[in-house]
This record gives structure tokens, sequence and C-alpha cells, in this order.
């Protein structure tokens, strides 16, 4: 498993393992957001959490088919499953790596891109652990997308109608924990709710993430 | 006595539906017709929603099915991963396309309703984000079964879907509830009759009700008939090119 | 015709819609229906034909 992880780390830090992307995308959005609603700074700042919120989730979405795509085109993703490791390892491995490469950089460049958007100060550490706590379960929901879709050509906007519904729940705790944070206000039982359903996505999601993985490569 | 299984043979389910179908779909049109008339040029406008209280005949049964016809596609998805009977994944996949008719007419004539009485055609209330989130869950699951080619993997990814998209829909339902308390007033009704609905508007909402579920169990079984057909036609094809 | 005083719009529009989807539905679904039984009975008479 290990050894996995470590393969899929490389190859993603790799030249074009996509690693910067998650994050340049990331910027970017942040960047639009003022040309689209103005240059209004007050409202920059209550906004702020949502957004960032909203662009880690679509950086992450973005970087999803990565996921088992290039596996699965060179058939090493057969040889994985075939492998001693259970499938549900794989699959959990296969998350675990995603968020190292993807959500992890996303959480650390979360309160630099807060400062563009003028997050009231008070907020960056809701901001911070909203996005630890939340971006694990975007990683492994997305895992199940990819799964889902791994042998469809061009699956990519059918792994997003799939996944952005599923990605519901987390978002909105996640930015009303955010938000809540920067306002000032207690966020204590919408990070305990974030953290509940990370944990409960993590326990159960990959055994289906397994079953649809084994079907597609039936 | 014959087994309720029996059913899960396509050739017998044909034959049966074939016999049913015409029962059903007959009874469905006069439910629907008669509960829709009486509740259009029968019933009274109420002293405070107007005439806009006749929309109801069509809001909450089409809100109703467009629930129960999850839950039955969630039974079905179930019964094929257990016992993996095909009439049963394709009738839940006969069921989806009808299920998100039903929920964008909810959520039409919510809209419709909403504008004079809330003054806004759209609010983030929970029941209609909820109900909006639904019907990107139905379009998921037909977009899923139409991008794949082979029956039994389709029927296999669409079940498991639906069982996973079952819990979120959940899920998003708390958190929606969480993140914004509605206007949406509460159940108006429930099996005790609440009092909220008073008895003119309720009987020909039942019968209405009643219309919408048979209008879904007949379109089911038809479009269920028509998937085993389509399915059938493909095998002989595919049979007829190997020979 | 009953009268719908100052909501008249909402009530019919509302009436019209979920009609008009039903009914396409409905149409749609007995079209395919159709075409399908078509289909599978011309194929299967072949496939008798043809022994």
């Amino acid at each position: 498993m290990i050894a996995l992880l470590s393969r899929d780390l490389a190859l993603a830090v790799r030249a074009g393992g996509g690693f910067g992307l998650g994050l340049a995308f990331f910027l970017i959005v942040v960047v639009l957001v003022p040309f689209g609603v103005g240059p209004d700074e007050a409202l920059h700042a209550r906004i702020a959490s949502g957004i960032l919120w909203l662009g880690a989730l679509l950086a992450c979405l973005l970087s999803l088919d990565r996921i088992f795509a290039l596996d699965f085109e060179d058939g090493s993703l057969d040889l994985l499953a075939t492998a001693p490791l259970p499938t549900e390892a794989l699959v959990s491995v296969k998350a675990a790596a995603h968020w190292l490469v993807t959500g992890l950089p996303l959480v650390a460049a979360a309160p630099v891109l807060a400062i563009l958007l003028n997050l009231p100060a008070m907020g960056y550490g809701a901001l911070v652990l909203s996005l630890l706590l939340g971006t694990p379960a975007l990683s492994v929901i997305g895992t199940f997308g990819a799964a889902l879709t791994v042998g469809i050509k061009r699956g990519g906007l059918l792994m997003s109608l799939l996944v952005l519904p599923l990605y519901v729940p987390t978002l909105i705790f996640g930015a009303e924990a955010a938000r809540r944070g920067a306002e000032g206000l207690d966020w204590t039982t919408p990070m305990l709710m974030l953290a509940g359903i990370t944990c409960g996505v993590i326990a159960v999601l990959p055994f289906a993430s397994a079953a649809v993985l084994r079907v597609n490569l039936r | 006595m014959a087994s309720v299984w029996e059913y899960a043979n396509p050739k017998k389910f044909i034959e049966t539906t074939d016999r049913i179908l015409p029962w059903v779909a007959g009874l469905a049109v006069v439910t629907l017709v008669g509960g829709l008339i009486w509740g259009f040029f029968f019933t009274p406008a109420d002293y405070r929603q107007g005439s806009t209280v006749k929309i109801i005949y069509l809001h909450v049964p089409s809100a109703l099915m467009a629930i129960n016809a999850w839950l039955m596609m969630l039974v079905a998805s179930l019964i094929w991963i257990v016992r993996r009977h095909h009439v049963s994944a394709l009738a839940a996949r006969a069921a989806a396309p009808v299920g998100a008719v039903m929920t964008v007419i909810a959520l039409v004539t919510g809209a419709i309703w909403g504008q004079p009485m809330w003054g806004t055609w759209w609010a983030w209330d929970p029941r209609l984000t909820s109900f909006l989130i639904l019907f990107l869950f139905y379009l998921g699951y037909i977009a899923l079964w139409q991008a794949i080619e082979n029956d039994d993997t389709a029927a296999d990814l669409t079940s498991v879907l639906c069982l996973v998209g079952s819990v979120f829909a959940v899920l998003s339902r708390y958190a929606v509830n969480f993140w914004n308390q509605g206007l949406h007033q509460g159940a108006s009704l429930s099996m005790d009759k609440e009092q909220n609905v008073a008895d003119v508007f309720w009987y020909p909402l039942i019968v209405c009700m009643a219309g919408f579920v048979l209008l879904f169990v007949a379109l089911v079984f038809l479009r269920t008939q028509t998937e085993i057909r389509a399915r059938r036609m493909r095998a002989l094809l595919a049979r007829e090119r190997l020979s | 015709m009953p009268d719908l005083g100052k909501y008249a719009t909402e009530v019919m529009a509302s009436y019209a819609v979920s009609l008009v989807l039903i009914v396409a539905l409905v149409a749609v679904s007995v079209w395919r229906a159709r075409s399908a039984k078509a289909a599978l009975d011309a194929v299967e008479a072949r496939i008798k034909r043809n022994g």
C-alpha cells in the first residue's frame, strides 16, 4: 500500500502529472471572482469564505479524472486490481494520494488567497480547519465518481454531473463553518457535522468505489 | 401459489403487465382527470390563498411521486444487486425519467404558486433546495445509464449510484435544513390528516394522489416493457451478427 | 369555468405546464413502447424466416 502511495505521489509530482494544475485553477477562480462581482471590498469580505470553498471544490473536481484514467489507459489498473491488495485498499490509497496531491495544497493555498478577498482576520482559523476537514471527503467522494466513470470515454462531464450533487452536504457544512468563523460566530456545530461526514465517507464509500471499480474492470 | 419472483422472468412480466396495463392506465386516466376536474372546477377558493390553492392538486401529488419514484428505484436497485433480476434493473431505469418529470412539475408548480404567495419565484428554502438536488440526482442517474453500452455493467453501476445517491440525498436534506430555515409550510398532509388542510380540499387531493400513483405505475410498466424489448432486440441482433 | 379571481394566470399556467409535461411524458413512453415492439417483432420474424 505504501509503495502504491509513493508511486502515485511520484507520478503526480513528475512533469505532466498535473500537480500544480489544481492550485493554478484555484488561483484563477479567486482572481476572476472580483471581476464578476465588482470591486466592492466589503462584499468580497462577506463572500470570501464561500468563494474559497467553491474554488477548492471545483479545483478538486477538475483533477478527479486523473485518479484512474491514466492507470486505466496503460493497463496498470488491471494489474493493481488483480494484485493481492484488496480493491477497497486500492481505492483508499488512490483517494489518499489525490488528497495529498490536490487537497492539501489547496488547504495551504487558501489562507494566501483569502488575503486577496479580504477575509476578516478572525475567519482564517475556521477556513483552514474546515478545508482541512472537508477536502478528504471531497477526494473520497470524487474517487467514487472517478471509479464510476473509469471505462467511459470523455467521461469528465458526466463525472461532474454525478459528483457535484454528492458534494452538496460537504460544501454546505464546510462553507457554513467557514462563514460563521469569518463573521465571528460559533462554528462548532457545522464543523462537527463536517467532520462526521468526512469520517463516515472515508469509512463507507471505499466499499462502493471498489464495487463499481470491479464492475468496470470486469 | 407462485412466488413473486416469477415476475422477474421478462416474458412472464410482459405477459402479466400486458393484461394489467390497460386497467391501470384506464384507472389512472379516470382518477387523474376526475380528481383534477373536481379540484379545478368544484372546490372553493381558499380565503387566504385565493384560487392558487388549486395548484395543490398538481404540486403535492407530483412532489409525492418525485420522492416515491426514487424510493422505488432504490428498492429495484437493491433487488438487482441482491438477486440480479434483469427486470428489476430495467424497472429502475424506466422509472427515472418519470421521477425526473415529476420533480420538474413539483418545482414549476411550486414556483408559480410561490410568486403570488411568497412574492418570489424561487427561494433557497430547504424543501425547494432539496428538490432541486433530487432533480440533479435524477439527471446524473439517467446520464449514467445512457453513457454505458454494456447493459449489465450499466445496471450494476447505476444501482450502486442509486444507493450512494440515496444516502447523500438524505444527508443533503438535513444539511440544507441546517443551512437555512425555510418559508415552506410543514407537510400539509399526513396520514392522520392534519388540520391545516380542510376536507373540501383534502378529498379531491386524495383522488389526485391516487391518480398520480396509478399514472406512475402504468408508465413504469409500459417503459419497463420497452426496455425489455429493446434489450431482447439488442441480444438477438448481437447473436445474428455472431452466427 | 370557475372564477379564479386575480390569480387566474398562475393557476392556468401551472395546470397548463403540468398537463403538457405529463402528456409529453406519456406520449414519448407510448411512442417508444410502440416502436420498440414493432422493431422487435420485425427482427423476430426475420430470424424465424431465416431459420
